[in-house]
């Protein structure tokens, strides 16, 4: 190889000039910038309600027979596209109400009181703060929004692979095992159905409080349902919680449930 | 290089073979489908974005608006000239262009292209209502 001075000093003049091509680079780079069209933003609506993590008290009390139920799960069913399927194996189900000892097992005694015997209990999904289905779902399609703690769902992303259904303790998922769409009575063409292969359940009405809208539930329970920030001590919830004795669904699970029931 | 005529043989043969759709098809490409706007959409003039923009970007910017609604929850859609859009394919974009058959599909028929939009959304929200 020829080392000779001039090689020397010629590659070091090289290197000199390589060095300050940067900055002129950059310098052409911003002015580029400069004539880039604006860019579009995405922001919040502006009406859309937000909360630290949404909750849900249920005032048991106030139910006395299905006919009460039947209201909150219609307006549910109709407004979310939800099928009814016969089989009930293949049931979808968002809200539904069930018995004392199917939705507190643990803390019915051998007898209970008659009200608690008879009323009929509704149950959803709890929204959790430490969501066991979360943990499962090995695609991320199912995830606790940051923003107001609704543990959502991502349909798109869904496989089907149904880890969170055996991660919730609540039963609060269901699988489309078959196409919902010829089940579905009246279909709401402002909200998207499922298809085949994909678990669902309740959003807490995510697309409703975006708009500035209570749940659905809770806007035809005529207060039998509250709605509310858990986490700001003004809220209605807040204050039924404080006023009155509340129970949660299999709170010794650690999952920490959103929804509170006064029995 | 006894075998020269096997080989160039066989090589001509596979050319022949491999380009057999490009000279086949030759002069006979279907022409680009014709897209018919609805009457709301002449009148709007405008997308969400340029003509342009839309022709080439509207699958990614499906995209960012359906992780931007199902991930974070924000809905709006302020475009480079100010416009606020609710970013929803069915209330939105469907509210205008009404006909999927003669808007959408014309041309992702044409691109060979599938997208599974339609199993969940429902496609022509005024048919329905």
């Amino acid at each position: 190889m020829d080392s000779s001075r001039r090689h020397v000093l010629q590659l070091l003049g090289l290197s000199s000039l390589a060095l300050t091509a940067r900055p002129v680079l950059n310098a052409f780079a911003k002015e580029a910038e400069h004539t880039e069209e604006p860019k579009a933003v995405i922001k919040p609506n502006k009406k859309a309600l937000t909360a630290k993590q949404w909750a849900m008290v249920i005032d048991t009390r106030k139910f006395e027979s299905a006919d009460d139920v039947e209201p909150l799960v219609e307006a549910c069913d109709t407004i979310h596209n939800v099928p009814h399927l016969k089989n009930k194996r293949h049931e979808i189900k968002w809200i539904w109400e069930t018995h004392y000892h199917n939705a507190f097992p643990g803390k019915a005694g051998q007898f209970l009181s008659e009200a608690v015997e008879h009323t009929p209990f509704i149950v959803m999904c709890n929204h959790c703060e430490n969501p066991p289905c979360v943990r499962a779902c090995p695609t991320k399609a199912t995830f606790k929004r940051e923003s107001d703690g609704i543990v959502l769902m991502d349909f798109h992303r869904c496989i089907g692979c149904r880890f969170c259904m055996a991660a919730c303790p609540f039963g609060a998922r269901s699988f489309n095992y078959r196409d919902p769409r010829p089940f579905i009575k009246e279909t709401n063409p402002k909200f998207p159905t499922r298809m085949k292969g994909v678990v669902e359940k309740c959003n807490f009405c995510a697309e409703r409080l975006a708009e500035g809208q209570l749940p659905a539930c809770v806007e035809v329970s005529e207060g039998k349902l509250t709605f509310g920030d858990l986490y700001d001590p003004e809220s209605e919830v807040r204050e039924l919680i404080r006023t009155h004795y509340t129970i949660r669904r299999k709170q010794v699970l650690g999952t920490e449930p959103s929804v509170y029931y006064i029995v | 290089m006894k075998d020269k005529k096997y080989i160039f043989g066989g090589v001509i043969i596979f050319i022949l073979i491999a380009t057999f759709p490009f000279w086949y098809n030759q002069g006979k490409a279907a022409p680009p489908p014709e897209l018919e706007l609805t009457a709301a959409a002449k009148a709007a003039r405008v997308c969400v974005r340029s003509t342009e923009y839309m022709k080439a970007e509207h699958m990614q910017l499906l995209d960012l608006w359906r992780d931007s609604v199902v991930r974070r929850g924000d809905r709006t859609y302020v475009n480079p000239s100010g416009k606020e859009f609710n970013m929803s394919l069915t209330n939105t974009c469907l509210d205008c262009h009404s006909n999927k058959a003669q808007f959408c599909d014309r041309c992702h028929n044409y691109a060979s292209v599938d997208p599974y939009c339609w199993d969940c959304h429902i496609d022509n929200p005024k048919e329905n209502t």
